[in-house]
């Protein structure tokens, strides 16, 4: 029998409904229920997890009692194991323990029902270490570790499951800051990488269902970049998996949410905070290489904040180099890339239009704005 | 008895369906398609049986593993597999986008198919090709009315290769006039045809490619950005796939023309200005038109077409060799090129190609092309003004002005009302005798269609297309499960795709097909 | 207004002023010129283009055209015996009949499920070619064979990331000079010395010039100038000892008799498919195929269409697909060179898939020997001339073989003139691509020459340098 883990946040997608967006953190949620919201998540579930009912006599489901997945798959007369008690008012925390206690029992694959707050309590959790997969319910989804549509999720893991050849990727759990989001900002950040079986009709590239691979792409702007590389400059690197694929192709180790700096294809130093950062650009000739998040596109301001204000205005800007996967540019639908440094006379030396690197040899003229 | 009712605009149609095996499930050992003369009893006595004088390494030791079937079998199979291909004469064809599918007059293909045309080798005595050459010729001075240009020649066999040869001009220019190093930038935009990219990037230009601003024009200001003394030249198509015609072109070309670069046009969608705009007055050097689509002849399942590519004439000299020429007596082929290319296409293209479109111009006339280009325009508008009707459907950029030929609409309200895609749509519509294409990747706009009715479709068939996308977007708010399990109707149902990427797995051929599976 | 439009045109449904009032008015426009508001003035015409004056009439437009063809003189009318890349062959009454069926002419690009058929007979032509060159994988057809052997150079750049290619001495110039503007920038072409009694390869000056920066080897069999090259095994050997790969390019109607390339070494086969049943059509038949071997870096770096097979979900139904379609797109990395895929030449790859299968294995073999005698017995009768050798090189040859007219005092052209006067179209003059020859020139016999054809021939060039 396979084990398969289930982990429902069943009060996911309740803003949406009632004009919130989101529901992470509990007076917000109160706020929801008062408004009316209806809880969305537990449905989406039943009309993912119904599509692995060919299979249910070869798995087991470890999932949480209650609406975090108990009832949703005896309803539907799956083998079920819950590992953990839910308090009854779903938290981060319990999304977190779950699926924790998922990967000691070794499941083959986790799905978890949520939105983007889920996917960082159940990278919280596991890290990049399991197989996961995520059935969109929540209002805000821009992390691609989760599928198109709830039963897209639900094909996707029976293939998955059924032991068919799988690519899987690494994938980006993105989050906003909720509050600014509510004052129509919007900040997102990386929070790290979940594992997800890749195949391209059914996962969440909400913009853009490209049929790029997006490594051979990574890969391919990093051998351009590398190729062009002059000696005696700096090179910080900044962090995410498009610039990490210029680490792996000089084959240097790399910290992928920090700043690595290199110099003659060599490793400098790595995770360098804006300390180490600021004593290489005061005093030598550098570049600095970065890209920008999924979803919203930002440049600079949320995951590296050790490139600062201060790095900013010593390395002047046309020693900053943007190179971004394909993908990145057509999610963001025509809107500009995005820079918060802090320093809002930055942010407005920044603007302007760059030369994108997207591919070995191409580039495109994109727009720079402050977030 | 009782009057039938045929009142109904979405068709009841089930595609052919043979089963057919793969020709070599069909061999049966002795069987003969076709006898091969044989050679004179006197020949035989003098050289023998000819194999026995190949040199021993180099003669086949088994008879390749061909199939042997009957004459009669092998037209069954084939004309049953002609069957369950949706040619476009056969269905509503408006839904290959950007490709300009229209009529292909059969008269066309008739004159092409005389022995005058087909029994000609490339090499005969220009004596005695002074008719396909008259006809080349004259279709030469067509298109250089039609688009403003000074030269043209019908070398490239498709568009894309038109566009190679683009590059290839651009960069024999730079390197005649000593900039070749300097001018390594090809700026493009993201709604020309991919191929505006690649195939300059085949010929070792960086490329530069400009986003739409939020009018869905090319940006200019970041176009201005990208224009600099390292610009060779700018490719670009207009309007571009989205129908949008940039109105600031001129403007475009003469910061290109200033910085010292080429204008290079991708007439691939110039059905809707026929008569009514050119190259030239827009600031071009040079332009190519697709024969095979703008000008009628028949796409042939991808081929041959012919993509006939026209300059100014201080470019002339660059051009492949040799071009049709007329001295006032007779017409003959022409290598003073003093700074040629070379060639592009063994000999001199695709002639039929040429005689096709030379027939359909002369059927139409300059009147002719003007209505052509009217009512492609017309037809696509009112194609978008009908379907934008249903609230699945939309079309980004520059809302209440009109498209040129062709329109991309994203299906984006659909997918986020019910989770069907454009690509499920596309499944469902063959159920109903017609299909549609996506779009190019990557998807700038989500859930694409990319629909261009040309100047064939009349307002019935227009009007059976839009009644059958209504219907199956309601299909998809009401009864999903019949979109995703689509094609029902069609030839086959859904195929399983998971070989197709796996280099265990895949079958390219019969022989590896057998060699995998059990 | 000084633009005017063509009423009520048959290929023009909505021409019909009746019909375009309705339509008009439901897109919310006066009239036909407002639909072109989103063109700046400055930019339209002003005036109707000066061009001829259409035929009013399907059959004035016959009419028309048919005067103008009348003026060519075809290889029905007179005896041809051109090659040179373009092949006069039967062309069986069955391959027309499929070619010409609306349903392959006039689709496009529809899907595997609308165009099953289309992808079923595509993926058969790749199958009975791959049968043909006794190699694993075909790809849908590129434009011609030059075409198809650039690209067979690029590909192996890519695989072994160097940039030098040789090629063969007798290689067709006009072919070189296609695949030289295509290789460039990024592949360099050098060239081959051959024998000058044999023609084939010289192999001490391919030794000479092998290195660790060759990217490939490229051959031909038969040869440009109609010879065998035997020497096969062995270039393709000296290849791959620095790493280089071993293209060769094939006439696919010699492989009924001949051994196909892959027996001798060859990782990559490239050719036309013109000779396998379609029309010459003044060079518009020409047809280009690659052929590797099922690894994965060969598949990866075909830059056309592959179509499979799969099953579907129903039991029992053949499906089909692009094999690794991304790469297509997007594949390479570090060399530039991504090459482009397009329209190309499909028509021609199902009529070639419709010929082998009429031909099968027997068919293909009796063509191929065939070819051998009339061309022996041609090469023989016209070597009782005297001042002329029937084949200037010693090598046997396949179907083509260049005649020596050095020693009649008279030059090719000449020669040619006075064929053409006699109704006969001569073989393709050597004399300006391979000076080195002197008078030479390319002749062609094919399984359509008949004795009494051959016979003609010799008998006109007889009088015509025996005078």
């Amino acid at each position: 029998m396979k084990k398969v883990g289930l982990i429902i946040n069943p009060v996911a997608g309740m803003g949406g409904r009632v004009g919130l967006k989101g529901t992470d953190g509990v007076n917000i949620l109160r706020k929801a229920i008062k408004l009316g919201a209806m809880k969305e998540a537990p449905r989406k579930a039943l009309r993912g997890i119904e599509r692995l009912l060919p299979i249910k006599d070869d798995i087991i489901i470890l999932t949480c009692s209650g609406d975090m997945g108990e009832d949703q798959c005896k309803g539907l007369g799956f083998n079920v194991r819950v590992i953990l008690e839910s308090s009854g008012n779903t938290t981060s925390r319990e999304t977190m323990i779950g699926a924790s206690i998922m990967e000691e029992k070794k499941v083959e694959l986790l799905i978890f029902v949520g939105g983007d707050g889920t996917a960082r309590d159940i990278y919280k959790g596991v890290g990049n270490r399991i197989v996961t997969l995520g059935i969109p319910a929540g209002v805000k989804i821009h992390s691609p570790v989760y599928a198109n549509t709830p039963e897209k999720a639900g094909d996707l893991a029976l293939l998955y499951l059924k032991g068919e050849n799988f690519v899987v990727k690494e994938e980006e759990v993105i989050d906003i800051d909720e509050e600014a989001f509510r004052k129509n900002e919007v900040r997102t950040r990386l929070f790290g990488y979940l594992k997800v079986p890749y195949k391209k009709e059914y996962l969440q590239n909400k913009k853009a269902p490209t049929p790029l691979k997006e490594e051979e792409n990574q890969k391919a702007i990093a051998l351009d970049i590398i190729d062009n590389m002059i000696d005696g400059v700096y090179y910080i690197i900044g962090p995410g998996t498009t610039t990490r694929a210029i680490m792996e192709g000089l084959n240097l180790p790399y910290t992928l949410l920090g700043v690595d700096i290199i110099k003659d294809k060599k490793l400098i130093k790595s995770d360098c905070s804006e300390k180490d950062i600021l004593q290489i650009v005061s005093n030598s000739k550098s570049k600095l290489i970065i890209t920008p998040t999924g979803g919203q596109g930002y440049l600079l301001g949320r995951g590296n904040q050790q490139i600062s204000d201060k790095v900013i205005k010593k390395i002047e800007k046309e020693n900053i180099y943007i190179i971004s996967s394909n993908r990145k540019i057509v999610e963001l639908g025509g809107k500009p890339l995005l820079i918060y440094t802090g320093d809002k006379d930055i942010d407005l030396m920044l603007e302007g239009y760059y030369r994108v690197k997207v591919g070995y040899g191409i580039d495109i003229m994109y727009r720079v704005s402050k977030g | 008895m009782k009057r039938i009712d045929r009142n109904h605009k979405v068709r009841n149609f089930h595609q052919a369906k043979w089963d057919e095996p793969i020709i070599f499930e069909l061999s049966q050992k002795g069987e003969r398609g076709i006898l091969v003369p044989e050679a004179e009893e006197e020949i035989v006595n003098k050289v023998g049986d000819g194999v026995s004088s190949i040199p021993k390494a180099m003669r086949r030791k088994e008879l390749p593993n061909l199939p042997e079937i009957n004459q009669k079998r092998v037209l069954m199979h084939y004309l049953r597999l002609s069957q369950e291909t949706l040619g476009g004469d056969f269905n509503v064809e408006i839904g290959q986008g950007t490709c300009t599918v229209k009529y292909n007059p059969k008269i066309n293909d008739k004159l092409a198919s005389t022995e005058k045309m087909t029994e000609l080798h490339p090499l005969q005595d220009e004596s005695t090709v002074q008719g396909i050459l008259e006809i080349m010729y004259k279709t030469d001075l067509c298109m250089r009315e039609i688009s403003g240009m000074d030269q043209f020649t019908f070398q490239p066999g498709g568009g894309s290769q038109a566009i190679m040869t683009m590059a290839s001009l651009v960069r024999m220019y730079h390197r005649i006039n000593g900039e070749e190093d300097q001018r390594d930038e090809i700026i493009t935009t993201i709604y020309s045809h991919p191929s505006d990219a690649a195939a300059p990037a085949l010929k070792g230009y960086k490329i530069i490619n400009i986003m739409p601003d939020e009018n869905g024009y090319p940006d200019y200001e970041a176009f201005k950005k990208a224009v600099s003394e390292r610009t060779a030249a700018f490719f670009v198509a207009n309007p571009e796939d989205t129908g949008i015609f940039n109105p600031r072109i001129k403007e475009f070309t003469d910061l290109v023309t200033k910085a010292g670069g080429l204008n290079c046009y991708d007439q691939a969608n110039a059905n809707g200005l026929l008569g009514v705009t050119r190259a030239k007055e827009a600031g071009f050097h040079m332009c190519f038109f697709n024969l095979h689509k703008t000008f009628s002849t028949p796409h042939g399942c991808g081929g041959p077409g012919s993509g006939a590519l026209g300059v100014v004439k201080e470019l002339k000299p660059y051009l492949p060799k040799p071009i049709v020429d007329f001295n006032g007596e007779k017409y003959f082929l022409n290598y003073e090129l003093e700074n040629s290319i070379g060639k592009v296409r063994i000999f001199n293209g695709v002639p039929q190609a040429v005689l096709k479109a030379y027939a359909w111009i002369m059927s139409l006339g300059a009147e002719g092309l003007y209505e052509v280009g009217k009512i492609a325009v017309l037809n696509n508008n009112y194609l978008f003004k009908k379907l934008l009707e249903h609230k699945a459907v939309d079309a980004p950029y520059i809302r209440g002005k009109q498209r040129v030929e062709q329109v991309r609409y994203t299906l984006e309200k659909l997918t986020e009302d019910t989770g069907i895609t454009s690509g499920d749509v596309a499944r469902r519509v063959m159920d109903f005798g017609m299909h549609y294409w996506t779009s190019h990747h990557p998807y700038y706009i989500p859930e694409p269609i990319t629909l261009e009715p040309t100047e064939s479709t009349s307002k019935e068939d227009l009007d059976e297309y839009i009644a059958t996308l209504h219907h199956i977007f309601d299909e998809a708010y009401e009864n999903p499960e019949i979109i995703q399990g689509a094609p029902h109707r069609s030839t086959i149902h859904q195929v399983d795709e998971s070989s197709f990427d796996d280099p265990e797995k895949w079958a390219p051929t019969w022989r590896v097909y057998l060699r995998k599976t059990k | 207004m000084t633009i005017r439009g063509y009423k009520n045109h048959p290929y023009i449904p909505n021409s019909d002023e009746e019909i375009q009032k309705l339509m008009l008015k439901e897109i919310g426009l006066e009239n036909l010129e407002d639909l072109h508001k989103e063109i700046p003035e400055e930019l339209k015409l002003k005036s109707n283009m000066n061009l001829p004056k259409p035929y009013k009439s399907e059959y004035e437009l016959k009419r028309g055209i048919d005067s103008i063809l009348k003026k060519n003189k075809t290889c029905k009318e007179y005896i041809n015996f051109l090659g040179a890349g373009c092949w006069q062959h039967y062309v069986p009454a069955v391959c027309d009949e499929i070619n010409s069926r609306s349903e392959f002419l006039t689709a496009y690009a529809g899907e595997p499920y609308n165009d099953h058929g289309r992808f079923q007979t595509l993926f058969e032509y790749e199958s009975l070619v791959a049968e043909l060159v006794d190699m694993d994988v075909v790809n849908v057809p590129t434009f011609d064979w030059p075409q198809a052997a650039a690209t067979s150079l690029r590909m192996a750049s890519r695989i072994t990331g160097r940039r030098e290619v040789l090629v063969v001495g007798t290689i067709d110039k006009d072919k070189l000079m296609i695949m030289k503007n295509y290789c460039d920038p990024g592949v360099n072409i050098t060239l081959v010395e051959y024998d000058k009694e044999t023609g084939k390869m010289d192999l001490e000056d391919l030794k000479s010039r092998l290195s660790n920066e060759i990217a490939a080897v490229y051959f031909e069999n038969p040869s440009f100038l109609g010879f065998i090259e035997d020497q096969g095994e062995m270039i393709s050997k000296l290849a791959h000892d620095v790493g280089a790969i071993s293209v060769v390019g094939v006439d696919p109607s010699s492989l009924g008799v001949l051994a196909p390339p892959s027996h001798y070494g060859a990782d990559i086969i490239c050719g036309d498919l013109q000779p396998l049943g379609i029309h010459m059509n003044y060079g518009g038949g020409q047809s280009g195929f690659i052929s590797t071997r099922d690894e994965e870096k060969f598949v990866m770096e075909f830059p056309s269409r592959l179509f499979g097979v799969a099953p579907t979900i129903k039991e029992g139904e053949y499906g089909f697909g692009d094999i690794a379609y991304e790469r297509t797109s997007f594949g390479n990395l570090r060399e530039k060179g991504k090459e482009y895929v397009g329209t190309q030449t499909a028509l021609w790859g199902i009529t070639a898939g419709v010929y082998l299968s009429l031909m099968g294995p027997h068919g293909m073999y009796e063509l191929g020997q065939n070819i051998m005698q009339k061309s022996l017995y041609a090469i023989g009768e016209l070597n009782k001339i005297n001042g002329i050798k029937g084949s200037r090189f010693s090598s046997i040859g396949f179907k083509e073989f260049v005649v020596d007219f050095n020693g009649t005092g008279k030059t090719v052209a000449e020669i040619n003139k006075e064929l053409l006067e006699k109704g006969v179209f001569g073989g393709k003059d050597l004399s300006k691509d391979f000076p080195e020859l002197g008078q030479c020139s390319l002749y062609c016999v094919t399984e359509i020459h008949l004795k009494e054809d051959i016979d003609k021939l010799v008998m006109d060039i007889k009088e015509i340098v025996e005078r």
